[in-house]
C-alpha cells in the first residue's frame, strides 16, 4: 500500500505553467521529501497528488490505480497542513474522529483509533480540550493524530514545521522521523528547508520552477549533485562557487566547494584572500573570507582556527570535493 | 484555486443571487428609462403618448427642479460637514480614556437606531415645537421669542435631524479606525518632538482619511435619498424650501401622477447618484485583493 | 501600552465625553420619559420626571391597534432578511471559497446596485405593485427589502467566511467530508458568529426602511415606519401617545443595534474599515 506514480503531471493556472510536466516514481513505505525555493511548485504537487487541484494533463496512479479524475477523499490519502487546520470548534477527540465519522465507522472503533493515536502522540491529557487552548507543538500532533487515525496509504505534510520555533521544530523533525518508523507508511514532506529534507528524507526531490532538477537520497545529492543549483541548495552554510580564471584552469566553466571542504592555512594553498567576519562557535569555526581574486567565499573548520578579522589566510579544496559546473550549469 | 468539480458547484450557488440582483436591477430601470419618454399621467392614461425629450426638457426649465437640485446638494454638504467634523471630535473624545467608555459609547450610537419618521417626529414635536419644543422651553427660559423652526429655518430644520440620525455613524466608523492607530507610532513621534497638534495632523488625521472617505461616501449614498423626514416634518415646503430631488420625484409620480415626468426626474437621480458611486467603489474596490 | 493617566486627567475627559453624550441621547431619553406622561403633563413644559402612567401606552393599542404594524414589521424585517440570507450564505461561499476572476467584478457589480437611488424605481415597481395586486400585502414588501439588502448581506457573509481558512475546508475535504458534509459540519458552525451579526444588522435595516413602506403600504400590511409617519398630523398633537408609539417603534431594534455595534461598522462599510 502506498505506491505513487506521478506520469508527466502538467498544472497551469490559466496562462500560467507552474508544473511543466513531472515524472516520479514513489515507492511504498518511503519518506519523500520535496524540497526547493519558495514558489517551486512544490507545494502545487503536493496538492495536485491529494486531489485538491486538478491536473491539467498526466496521470496519478496510487497502487497501480488511476486516480486523476478521483476526489481528495476517495484518494485514501491524509494530509498534514501548514496551518494545522484543525477544527476550532471541535474537541481534539472530535477534530481526531472527523474522518473516521465521515467514513460512518462505528463509535466504539472510532474511539479505539482516537485513543491509539493520542497514545502515540502524547495526547492522552488534551483529549478534551479545543485547539485553542492547545500550543503550536500540540495542535501540530492533533493534526498528525487526525491524519494516522485513517490508516491512509501515505501521508502528505504540506511545510508542517514551519509555524512553529526552532527548538520544537527540532523536536517535530525527530518525532515525525520515528512515526515513518513505526507506521512504516508512505509519507510525502514538502519544506524549503534543506536541512528538514537532509535528516528526514530517504528520497529527496529537488524542485524549481515545477521542474525537479534532482532525485536522489540525502547522500547523493550531496555528494554529487546533478548541477549548480542542487550542489547550492544542498548543504549549509552553501556551497561556494568560483568562475573564471580558477575554474578554467581545471576544465569547467565554474567549480564549487563546500565550506566544510577548504583546508585552510596562514602560510600557504591555492586560493589567497583576507578573513572578514570571522564567527567561533566552539564546536566549529566560520570564516567569511575576500579571496584575492574577489569572490567572497565561506569556509568552515571544525574545532577552534584562531584566525581574526583582517587576518591573511589560504584555502586549498580537499583532494576529490571540487565540483565542476559546465556553463549550463549541469555536473562536468 | 479549486478543483473543476468545486468550481462548477460554486456557479450553481452563486447563480441565484446574481439573477434576483441582475432582473432587480434591470427590469425597473428599463421601465423607468422608457417611461421617462412617454407622456404618461394615471389620471389620464389613456391619453399615453411617446413624448421624446420633452419629460427632460419640462425638468430642466421648472424652476422647482433647480430648487430641488439646490436643496439636495446643501442637505449632503451641510449634513456630511457636522457629521465628519462632529464625528471627528466626538470620536477623539470617546478615545480618551474615561470611566463608562462603553456605556458612552451606546449612548452615542443610539440615534443611528431610530427609523426616520420617528426621528423627525421627535425632533418635530418634542424638541422644536414652537410652543411646546424643549427648544421653546430653553428660549422662554432665556427670556427670548421661540422660533417656529420648520417655518423659518425649514431646511436647516432637516439638515439638523438628519445630522443627529448620522452622526453616530461617523463616530463609530471613525472610532474604529482611531482605534486601530498604531500606539507605538504615536510615542515614536512624541520621542521625535511632535506636538499634540501635529501629531494629529500628521498621523492621526492620515490614518483616519481612508475612513473619513468611506463616510463621506457612504453618507452621500443614503442622504440623496432622504424622504421620510420630509414627509413627516414639511412636506418639502413652505413652497418647495425644503424639497429634495427624491421628493420632487415622489411629488411628481404620487400626488400629480405624473409617470413621465417621475421617470425622467428618476433618471437623472441614477446620474447622480452613479457620479458618488464611481468613487465609492474605487474606494472599496481597493480593499478587495 | 496605554500610559497611566492621572485620574484628574481622567475625570475631565469622562464629563466631557458625558455630556456630549447624553446631549446626543437628549431625544430619544426625553421621548422615554414623555411616553410616561399624561398628555396633559407632556404638554406642560420641560420637565424630567413623568407621573409614570402608562395611559398612552394603552390607547396606542385601543385606537391604532398598535399590534398590527408591530407584528407587519416583524414579519417583514425578519422575513425578508432569512429569505436574502437562504440566497446569499450560498452565494457568499462560492466567492469566498471557489474564487474566480469574475468574483471580484461580480461583487462590486452587486454593490453598485445598492447604490441605486430608491426613487429611481418608484415608478415601476410601484406600478408592478398596484397592477400584481402586491400593493398593501406583507410578501411585496419582503421581496423588496430582501432585494435591497441583499448586497449587503452577500458582502457581509463574503467577508465573515473568507477569515476561515481555505485549508481547514480542504482538510474536511481531505478527511472524506463531501460538501454538504463540509458546509454542515464546518463551515457553519465556524461561521456563526458572522451569519449571527449579519442577520442582526440587516434587521435593523430593514426595521427601519422608511421609503418603500411608506409608498407601498396603506394600513393592511403597514409596518411601524409607515405606521408612525402617520402620526405626522392630527395624532401628532398627543405628545404622550406619540411618544409612547415612538418609544415601543425604536425599543427592540435600539437594543439589538446596542449587540451590534462592532458589525455594524462592517456591515455598512462593506468591510472597508474594521
Amino acid at each position: 500500500m502506498g505506491a505513487i506514480t506521478l506520469q508527466n503531471v502538467r498544472k497551469s493556472f490559466g496562462d500560467v505553467e507552474v508544473i511543466p510536466g513531472v515524472d516520479l516514481e514513489i515507492n511504498e513505505g518511503e519518506f519523500v521529501v520535496f524540497v526547493g525555493p519558495s514558489g517551486c511548485g512544490k507545494s502545487t504537487l503536493l496538492r495536485l497528488i491529494a486531489g485538491l487541484e486538478d491536473v491539467t494533463s498526466g496521470r496519478i496512479l496510487i497502487d497501480g490505480q488511476d486516480v486523476t479524475d478521483a476526489g481528495p477523499a476517495k484518494r485514501g490519502l491524509a494530509m498534514v497542513f501548514q496551518s494545522y487546520a484543525l477544527y476550532p470548534h471541535m474537541s481534539v477527540r472530535k477534530n481526531i474522529a472527523f474522518p473516521l465519522k465521515m467514513a460512518k465507522m462505528p463509535e466504539a472503533e472510532q474511539k479505539a483509533r482516537v485513543d491509539r493515536a493520542a497514545k502515540i502522540l502524547n495526547l492522552d491529557s488534551y483529549l478534551d480540550r479545543r485547539p485553542g487552548q492547545l500550543s503550536g507543538g500540540q495542535r501540530q500532533r492533533v493534526a498528525i493524530g487526525r491524519a494516522i487515525v485513517r490508516e491512509p496509504a501515505a501521508f502528505l505534510f504540506d511545510e508542517p514545521l514551519s509555524n512553529l520555533d526552532a527548538a520544537l521544530r527540532v523536536n517535530m523533525r525527530v518525532e515525525i522521523s520515528d512515526l515513518h518508523n513505526k507506521l512504516k507508511t508512505t509519507m510525502i514532506y514538502v519544506t524549503h528547508d534543506q536541512v528538514e529534507a537532509m535528516t528526514m528524507a530517504d528520497k529527496i526531490v529537488v524542485l524549481r520552477a515545477g521542474r525537479i532538477e534532482q532525485v536522489g537520497s540525502p547522500l547523493d545529492l550531496y555528494n554529487s549533485p546533478a548541477n549548480r543549483f542542487v550542489g547550492g541548495f544542498i548543504g549549509s552554510p552553501n556551497m561556494n562557487f568560483i568562475e573564471g580564471e580558477a575554474a578554467r584552469r581545471m576544465g569547467a566553466h565554474s567549480i564549487g566547494v563546500r565550506p566544510e571542504h577548504w583546508r585552510m592555512s596562514t602560510t600557504e594553498g591555492a586560493f589567497p584572500g583576507t578573513v572578514g567576519v570571522a564567527e567561533h562557535l566552539g564546536s566549529d569555526t566560520l570564516l567569511h573570507v575576500e579571496l584575492d581574486s574577489g569572490e567572497n567565499v565561506i569556509a568552515r573548520a571544525e574545532g577552534e582556527f584562531p584566525v581574526h578579522h583582517g587576518d591573511k589566510i589560504w584555502l586549498t579544496p580537499q583532494d576529490g570535493r571540487v565540483y565542476k559546473f559546465r556553463e549550463d550549469g549541469l555536473a562536468a | 484555486m479549486a478543483t473543476r468539480q468545486t468550481q462548477s458547484l460554486a456557479k450553481i450557488m452563486r447563480a441565484p443571487a446574481i439573477i434576483l440582483l441582475l432582473i432587480w436591477m434591470i427590469v425597473p430601470l428599463g421601465m423607468t428609462l422608457y417611461y421617462s419618454f412617454l407622456n404618461y399621467n394615471l389620471l389620464n392614461p389613456t391619453q399615453t403618448s411617446w413624448a421624446g425629450w420633452f419629460n427632460y426638457q419640462y425638468f430642466y426649465t421648472d424652476p422647482a427642479f433647480w430648487d430641488s437640485i439646490w436643496n439636495t446638494l446643501i442637505l449632503v454638504l451641510g449634513v456630511l460637514c457636522i457629521t465628519v467634523v462632529g464625528g471627528i471630535l466626538i470620536a477623539l473624545l470617546i478615545d480618551k480614556p474615561i470611566f463608562g467608555q462603553g456605556i458612552v459609547r451606546i449612548l452615542v450610537i443610539s440615534p443611528f437606531f431610530v427609523m426616520p419618521p420617528v426621528a423627525a417626529l421627535i425632533w418635530k414635536n418634542m424638541i422644536m415645537h414652537p410652543s411646546y419644543g424643549v427648544f421653546a422651553d430653553v428660549a422662554q427660559f432665556l427670556g427670548m421669542a421661540p422660533v417656529d423652526w420648520f417655518a423659518q429655518y425649514p431646511l436647516f430644520s432637516i439638515i439638523l435631524i438628519v445630522a443627529w440620525q448620522w452622526l453616530p455613524f461617523a463616530t463609530l466608523i471613525l472610532l474604529t479606525a482611531l482605534q486601530s492607530l498604531d500606539g507605538e507610532q504615536m510615542e515614536a513621534a512624541e520621542m521625535d518632538g511632535a506636538s499634540a497638534l501635529s501629531r494629529f495632523i500628521y498621523l492621526t488625521l492620515p490614518h483616519m482619511s481612508r475612513a473619513i472617505t468611506v463616510v463621506i461616501l457612504i453618507q452621500t449614498i443614503f442622504l440623496l435619498s432622504i424622504y421620510a423626514e420630509i414627509l413627516v416634518t414639511t412636506n418639502g415646503g413652505p413652497g418647495n424650501a425644503s424639497t429634495n430631488l427624491t421628493y420632487l420625484i415622489y411629488r411628481a409620480a404620487r400626488l400629480n401622477f405624473d409617470i413621465g415626468g417621475a421617470a425622467a426626474g428618476g433618471i437623472i437621480a441614477v446620474v447622480l447618484a452613479n457620479i458618488v458611486a464611481i468613487f465609492l467603489m474605487r474606494a472599496v474596490g481597493k480593499n478587495l485583493d | 501600552m496605554a500610559r497611566a493617566v492621572s485620574t484628574q486627567t481622567k475625570i475631565g475627559w469622562t464629563i466631557a465625553a458625558w455630556v456630549v453624550a447624553l446631549l446626543i441621547f437628549f431625544p430619544i431619553l426625553y421621548t422615554v420619559i414623555t411616553s410616561f406622561k399624561t398628555e396633559q403633563e407632556a404638554i406642560a413644559g420641560f420637565d424630567l420626571i413623568p407621573s409614570f402612567t402608562l395611559q398612552s401606552y394603552g390607547e396606542v393599542q385601543t385606537q391604532n391597534d398598535y399590534i398590527r404594524p408591530f407584528t407587519n414589521s416583524v414579519i417583514i424585517a425578519v422575513g425578508s432578511t432569512i429569505l436574502a440570507l437562504i440566497v446569499a450564505i450560498p452565494a457568499a461561499w462560492a466567492m469566498a471559497f471557489a474564487p474566480t476572476k469574475q468574483t471580484k467584478n461580480i461583487l462590486m457589480w452587486m454593490l453598485s446596485t445598492k447604490m441605486m437611488p430608491a426613487v429611481a424605481v418608484l415608478v415601476p415597481i410601484y406600478l408592478i405593485f398596484l397592477n400584481t395586486g402586491l400593493m398593501d400585502t406583507r410578501i411585496g414588501l419582503v421581496i423588496i427589502l430582501m432585494l435591497m439588502n441583499l448586497p449587503i448581506v452577500v458582502w457581509m457573509l463574503y467577508t465573515y467566511f473568507r477569515e476561515i481558512p481555505g485549508e481547514i475546508l480542504e482538510a474536511a475535504r481531505m478527511d472524506g467530508a463531501t460538501l454538504g458534509q463540509e458546509i454542515v459540519h464546518v463551515l457553519t458552525p465556524m461561521a456563526v458568529p458572522g451569519i449571527a451579526s449579519t442577520l442582526l444588522l440587516n434587521i435593523i435595516l430593514a426595521w427601519n426602511e422608511a421609503f418603500w413602506t411608506i409608498q407601498l403600504t396603506t394600513t393592511n400590511a403597514a409596518p411601524l415606519s409607515a405606521f408612525i409617519a402617520s402620526f405626522s398630523s392630527p395624532q401628532g398633537l398627543f405628545w404622550a401617545k406619540l411618544s409612547a408609539a415612538s418609544t415601543m417603534a425604536i425599543a427592540p431594534i435600539l437594543i439589538m443595534g446596542w449587540f451590534s455595534q462592532k458589525q455594524l461598522v462592517r456591515g455598512l462599510t462593506f468591510g472597508a474599515v474594521k
